[in-house]
């Protein structure tokens, strides 16, 4: 349609002055910092989400397994809580609706919220998979390890587990990566983060074609790097002889 | 549907390389040839434009589009001229008018100088100011007194950009909460997560009207920045422009304008039949007596 301009990211963003390095100096902020905090942003969010996101959901995917039906339906009702509900709408439940239920919930910083919200719906996506990971395994493993003399946290530890969590690797990497992705639902509450950026910065610039184009290719390497550095935890955990585990 | 748009590419082609036969080609020989004009609008922008629902569209620039495409009408000697409505947003308003799928943009467009390297403008017939709206108990009288508070602003925005200069300007420190659309900043300032709302007046004043108590906000302080919005009309295309000025102007000359004005920010309108409530300013009179379409820039160096 018309000509790329990429010098818009060298622009300095109160005054719309290009400064010499791309970079500002001295308070003065160019469009390309703020991008690249935007990134730090997005990444925050993701990385912690997903913390939170793998202890949770493997909590719950595991109680979902045990041999007790209160744990069982504790582990069901929270998957199905947090997984029938729209990310968006959560989100907008932990910024607006749950504060004004609890006030002391008023001071929590929104970044904590956020991470909290997405955190807890990828959850109950991850319990879903450690659950179907659990019961993949021949039902004979779990009964060999009692039958051992393990307890049951101890056959979960070191008899279903290390075989489960090999078994969800491909799921559990398509969800890493999709937590990046929904990290964008934090612009809506006031994260200054990638999404917030491009919208912001495309009316500012009136270049929204380059600043649209930086904010993907930024999604895409930050996804593909957690799916190589996934793919490299396959290949090293990789048992042979078991499911996924290749050739001999 | 290959052919049309084969035309309107054949079309763009010749205004861009011909400006001289503009009168020939451009978008008035457009409408005259498919006997219909597409009018771009806005889901919600206020009193200016805004759906009813159903593929409906009303609003003060909606109104005055209507009547300068009748003057078009009138002009090319049409018996009927179909009018389109197509929705657009602040991100594809100004490439829908390049590639043709619009012919005249009727929503809440500021006329600046970056736009104008783009689009051309009709002549300014609202000019908004940014303030600020606060919960009338709070006190706050002036951005001075916004130190160290929480400001909500809309994300996509021009009035984060303001905020930003006025805060490296006067020193006045505060914390920007961005709300992800009009409604949602309104509900940080409802919900007490933020001091006040700096945005377009008439948003605000339509956003107060619409809350559950309007008397609990009021809009105070200095005026932020000066804006000229305009109807937006393909760049050099001067036939057409000149007929959208000309009709525009004439109902400025006869105090029609005026009536207009009223009956979309005044008066009771759909859907909710709520007032907006908001005065037409002395900068918009200004703009009225005297039909410009001088941009932004312009108004910033009185």
């Amino acid at each position: 349609m018309s000509t790329w301009d990429w010098q818009v990211f060298c622009k300095e963003t109160t005054t719309g002055d290009v400064a010499p390095s791309c970079f500002g100096s001295g308070g003065d902020i160019t469009y390309l910092d703020w991008l690249l905090s935007a990134w730090g942003w997005t990444l925050s969010v993701s990385l912690l989400a997903l913390l939170v996101a793998l202890l949770l959901g493997s909590l719950m995917g595991i109680l979902r397994t045990a041999p007790h039906r209160g744990l069982v339906l504790l582990g069901n009702a929270w998957t199905e809580l947090f997984r029938n509900i729209p990310l968006l709408v959560q989100i907008f439940l932990w910024y607006h609706v749950v504060p004004s239920l609890f006030p002391v919930l008023r001071g929590v910083p929104s970044f904590i919220l956020v991470v909290m919200g997405l955190g807890l719906f990828t959850s109950a996506r991850i319990s879903e998979q450690v659950r179907a990971g659990i019961q993949s395994l021949a039902g004979g493993q779990r009964m060999a390890g009692l039958a051992m003399g393990f307890t049951l946290p101890q056959t979960y530890r070191h008899v279903l587990l290390p075989m489960a969590y090999r078994i969800i690797i491909p799921p559990l990497t398509s969800e890493s990566m999709n937590i990046i992705k929904n990290s964008s639902v934090a612009f809506a509450v006031s994260i200054s983060e990638l999404t917030l950026f491009a919208l912001q910065a495309q009316e500012e610039t009136s270049r929204g074609v380059e600043v649209y184009l930086a904010v993907t290719g930024l999604y895409f390497i930050s996804a593909f790097a957690i799916n190589r550095a996934a793919l490299f935890i396959e290949n090293r955990v990789r048992v042979p002889g078991m499911i996924g585990g290749g050739g001999h | 549907m290959i052919r049309r748009a084969a035309v309107v590419a054949s079309i763009t082609l010749t205004t861009l390389s011909l400006p001289a036969f503009a009168q020939d080609s451009g978008t008035l020989k457009k409408i005259k040839d498919s006997g219909a004009a597409t009018m771009g609008v806005r889901e919600s922008s206020g009193g200016l434009s805004f759906t009813l629902g159903d593929g409906k569209f009303a609003g003060f620039h909606v109104e005055l589009c209507q009547r300068a495409l009748a003057d078009v009408q009138k002009q090319l000697g049409l018996a009927k001229l179909d009018i389109k409505y197509q929705p657009v947003t602040s991100q594809n308003r100004i490439p829908l008018m390049q590639n043709g799928t619009i012919d005249i943009e009727c929503g809440s467009t500021t006329n600046n100088a970056g736009r104008q390297k783009d689009v051309s403008f009709a002549v300014t017939t609202f000019v908004e100011e940014v303030r600020i709206a606060v919960k009338a108990n709070s006190g706050i009288t002036s951005i001075a007194q916004l130190n160290g508070k929480n400001v909500a602003t809309t994300t996509g925005t021009t009035s984060v950009q303001l905020l930003r200069k006025h805060e490296r300007g006067t020193g006045v420190n505060f914390n920007e909460v961005f709300g992800k659309d009009h409604a949602d900043s309104f509900l940080l300032l409802e919900s007490g997560r933020a001091d006040a709302f700096v945005m377009d007046g008439q948003i605000l004043a339509g956003n107060i009207a619409k809350s559950k108590n309007p008397g609990d906000y009021k809009i105070v302080g200095e005026v932020l920045s000066v804006e000229p919005i305009a109807i937006m009309v393909r760049k050099d295309d001067p036939a057409f422009k000149k007929a959208v000025d000309s009709s525009l102007s004439a109902l400025m000359k006869s105090g029609e304008m005026a009536r207009i004005y009223d009956k979309w920010f005044m008066q009771p309108i759909p859907p909710t039949n709520t007032k907006i409530g908001l005065a037409v300013s002395e900068a918009t009179k200004a703009a009225w007596a005297n039909p410009n379409d001088k941009p932004m820039e312009d108004y910033a160096k009185k």
